[in-house]
């Protein structure tokens, strides 16, 4: 295909995660060990799906066996996984905070979830994309044996739609995890899995795209809000209103109950 | 073959100290007096506070545990400004490190991916006398393992060699030594590597232009490696030929080989470094009592920048100034240090705790560098690079191992802010590195190809 079309689908699929993390974590080393960190708890999470999906394939002997199920599971294991990063890392906030002289730690917690969330997103897209990418620089005919001609792009924005809602659910699962509010976690866990069940109608691609998009910008509004955001921030920030970034995250950080 | 290949059996023996992770302490300077001493001086300082002193790595990953240890932080307000600074620079050394491991993972993997010569099989090292073409599966085992033996055995002679030399103070054979071993990477290799990567891309050259080409790169390198030179340059150097030398292993080490002496390597790093009768603790000893530096060429340091010691404020009070060769000069004339360039950069000053905290304190924290083993670079090379190779042009598996490492790197430096002295860096990156080797190849990857092929997403 050329350099036009993997170049073209990296572009889609990664580029708001390369803005994201230039503009926002490259400058901080502490948040750029966070991302690997995150990176690593999917891969586990990965690890143990894949280990369940080749037990069931062996046990049942067919290679298509049941991905639904097997897909759920894999769901339920990167959020279990989510939990797990939301504990380590809450770990790391208190000692942080303890080693600090005014009893703060230098990267908050909702920062801290955000770029989880990020690294989440980052890593899976990355994995589901890049044989792709591979694949797409060398010679071949898209769907000739009768799936769609639109494999490439279509990859490519779903991905970067999944890159965007993970990040947005790492924000509203950490935050529901420290206000211990179940609903919140099981909107997130509610809404991986209607993802995850949209792609099963892929290659009908309307019923698939459409709705995964909608609900990626249903799920950043809502994260949005999870943040501290509101339509006067926007309106401030489109101003140009020199507002330091650092008052927002005490307010935010000041709401969430200490635990005791 | 086997007269090239004797040639690089200098190339073994940096594979063993260069497997240990430091933290590159500040060392009270005492004096400005000339001669070996005060260098020697400054140097052993810096080997006594890899013992005993404060590179902190990144707490901040088990802060849980740290501070369950109950240090009262708020006692000396000193103290708990130094941890703070130590801690939040404790990311940043993690960083510092993260940096050039990636690069060296990046240009391995880039040339393995396009360049057909590291992938061929074209013979093999005296090393692993073994071949691997052998019909049963358990013949292949034993040839690997036996080739591991072989393996782990030479490094470990010469490993031992090299302390005997160190003990018996013959550093001109050293000295020597790693010379040769650098002119013939910088050289040798690097005109090898050109000729293939010229081959791929069908790009001809002429031997003049050649011949100015590897000389310049070479004898740039050489001056940057083993005497002075910019910092990111030396750093630059150091990182390419280690890809260099982890190229070579990925191309002459046979499949089960390697992975076999993968595991085996980060066993021994571990006796080595850590066993009171270990080779490579040993040396770290011998050069501590002796107060001198461990040998240049070897280690790789991220220290941003470095001043002159306490007795010389307006050096030290010259703002954060980055590494310039003005800096350099000044500094290395007034320690008269033997002429060293990574030594010279891991040079730095004591945190001084008597004195009180200004930003010269602060100055002083931003230097720290961490110093890790270019072995240790070569062999997570390796480890990526093979992934790369035989992981049947799945990209899935290359991207595990190198979060595996990079996590085990992160863990590491974590443990070396914990315990304060030199820890073998390659056990646990290897370690999670294998693990998510093996299970990605045959685990992860049907599954992800089966998802892929219905288009669907996790």
């Amino acid at each position: 295909m050329g350099a036009a079309v993997p170049l073209g689908c990296a572009a889609a699929a990664l580029g708001p995660a390369a803005a994201l993390v230039l503009l926002t974590v490259a400058a901080e080393p502490l948040l750029l060990v966070v991302l690997v960190a995150g990176a690593f708890f999917w891969l586990l999470a990965l690890l143990a799906a894949s280990l369940l999906w080749s037990v069931w394939v062996r046990l049942s002997g067919r290679e298509d066996a049941a991905l639904l199920p097997l897909a759920a599971a894999a769901v339920l294991l990167q959020e279990l996984c989510r939990f797990a990063c939301f504990k380590a890392l809450k770990k790391a906030d208190e000692g942080l905070a303890i080693l600090s002289e005014d009893g703060r730690s230098p990267i908050s917690l909702r920062r801290m979830a955000y770029v989880s969330g990020l690294s989440f997103g980052i890593i899976s897209g990355v994995f589901s994309i890049s044989n792709i990418l591979a694949d797409s620089a060398g010679p071949g005919t898209v769907g000739i044996h009768g799936d769609s001609q639109y494999y490439f792009i279509t990859s490519a924005f779903l991905t970067m739609a999944l890159v965007l809602l993970h990040t947005f659910w790492g924000i509203i699962f950490f935050d529901a995890c420290e206000r211990r509010r179940a609903g919140g976690v099981g909107l997130v866990v509610g809404s991986h899995l209607l993802t995850s069940g949209l792609t099963f109608l892929n290659p009908w691609y309307e019923a698939s795209l459409g709705p995964i998009f909608i609900l990626t910008l249903c799920t950043g509004l809502w994260a949005f809000s999870t943040a501290g955001g509101s339509f006067r921030n926007v309106l401030k920030c489109l101003s140009c209103k020199q507002e330091p970034e650092g008052q927002a995250m005490l307010c935010s950080a000041r709401q969430v109950p200490l635990e005791g | 073959m086997i007269t090239f290949m004797n040639n690089s059996d200098s190339e073994e023996e940096p594979c063993n100290e260069r497997t240990s992770l430091m933290s590159a302490e500040s060392p009270p300077v005492p004096s400005y007096q000339d001669g070996l001493q005060a260098s020697e001086a400054g140097e052993a300082q810096a080997h006594r506070k890899r013992r005993a002193g404060s590179s902190r790595g990144p707490n901040n990953i088990a802060g849980g545990e740290m501070s369950g240890s109950g240090v009262p932080v708020r006692e000396r307000a000193l103290e708990n400004e130094e941890e703070e600074l130590t801690l939040k620079y404790g990311a940043k050394h993690v960083i510092m490190l993260f940096v050039p491991v990636t690069l060296c993972m990046i240009v391995v993997v880039a040339t393995i991916k396009s360049v057909r010569f590291y992938t061929e099989k074209n013979g093999q090292l005296i090393y692993t006398p073994f071949s691997e073409d052998t019909p049963s599966v358990g013949q292949r085992l034993l040839n690997s393992v036996l080739n591991t033996i072989v393996m782990i055995s030479v490094i470990i002679v010469m490993t031992v060699f090299l302390v005997l030399l160190y003990k018996y103070r013959c550093y001109k054979f050293i000295h020597g030594w790693l010379i040769l071993s650098s002119l013939m990477l910088l050289f040798l290799f690097t005109y090898i590597y050109l000729g293939e990567v010229l081959k791929t891309y069908n790009v001809a050259m002429d031997y003049p232009t050649l011949f100015i080409v590897i000389w310049n790169f070479g004898a740039v390198g050489m001056i940057c490696i083993h005497w002075k030179g910019p910092l990111q340059l030396q750093q630059a150097y150091l990182i390419m030929i280690s890809a260099l030398m982890a190229l070579v292993f990925i191309k002459y080490l046979p499949e089960w080989s390697a992975w076999v002496i993968l595991g085996a390597i980060s066993i021994y790093d571990l006796m080595a470094v850590l066993c009171p009768k270990g080779p490579l603790r040993m040396l770290v000893e011998t050069a501590q009592e002796r107060n001198e530096p461990i040998f240049p060429a070897l280690i790789y340091s991220s220290a941003m920048m470095w001043t002159v010691g306490m007795a010389k404020p307006d050096t030290a009070a010259r703002g954060p100034s980055q590494q310039t060769w003005d800096a350099a000069e000044d500094g290395r004339e007034h320690l008269r240090s033997p002429s060293q360039a990574e030594s010279q950069i891991s040079e730095m000053r004591s945190p001084v705790p008597t004195h009180p905290a200004t930003s010269l304190e602060e100055l002083e924290e931003e230097e720290r560098g961490v110093k890790l083993g270019l072995g240790d670079f070569i062999f997570y090379s390796v480890l990526v690079g093979k992934a790369a190779a035989t992981a049947s042009g799945d990209w899935n598996t290359t991207l595990a191992c190198f979060v595996a490492i990079l996590i085990g790197l992160c863990l590491t430096l974590l443990l070396l802010a914990v315990f304060k002295k030199a820890l073998p860096a390659l056990p646990i990156s290897i370690t999670f590195g294998l693990i998510f080797y093996f299970s990605t190849d045959n685990l992860v990857r049907p599954f992800m190809d089966t998802l892929a092929s219905h288009q669907l997403y996790i």
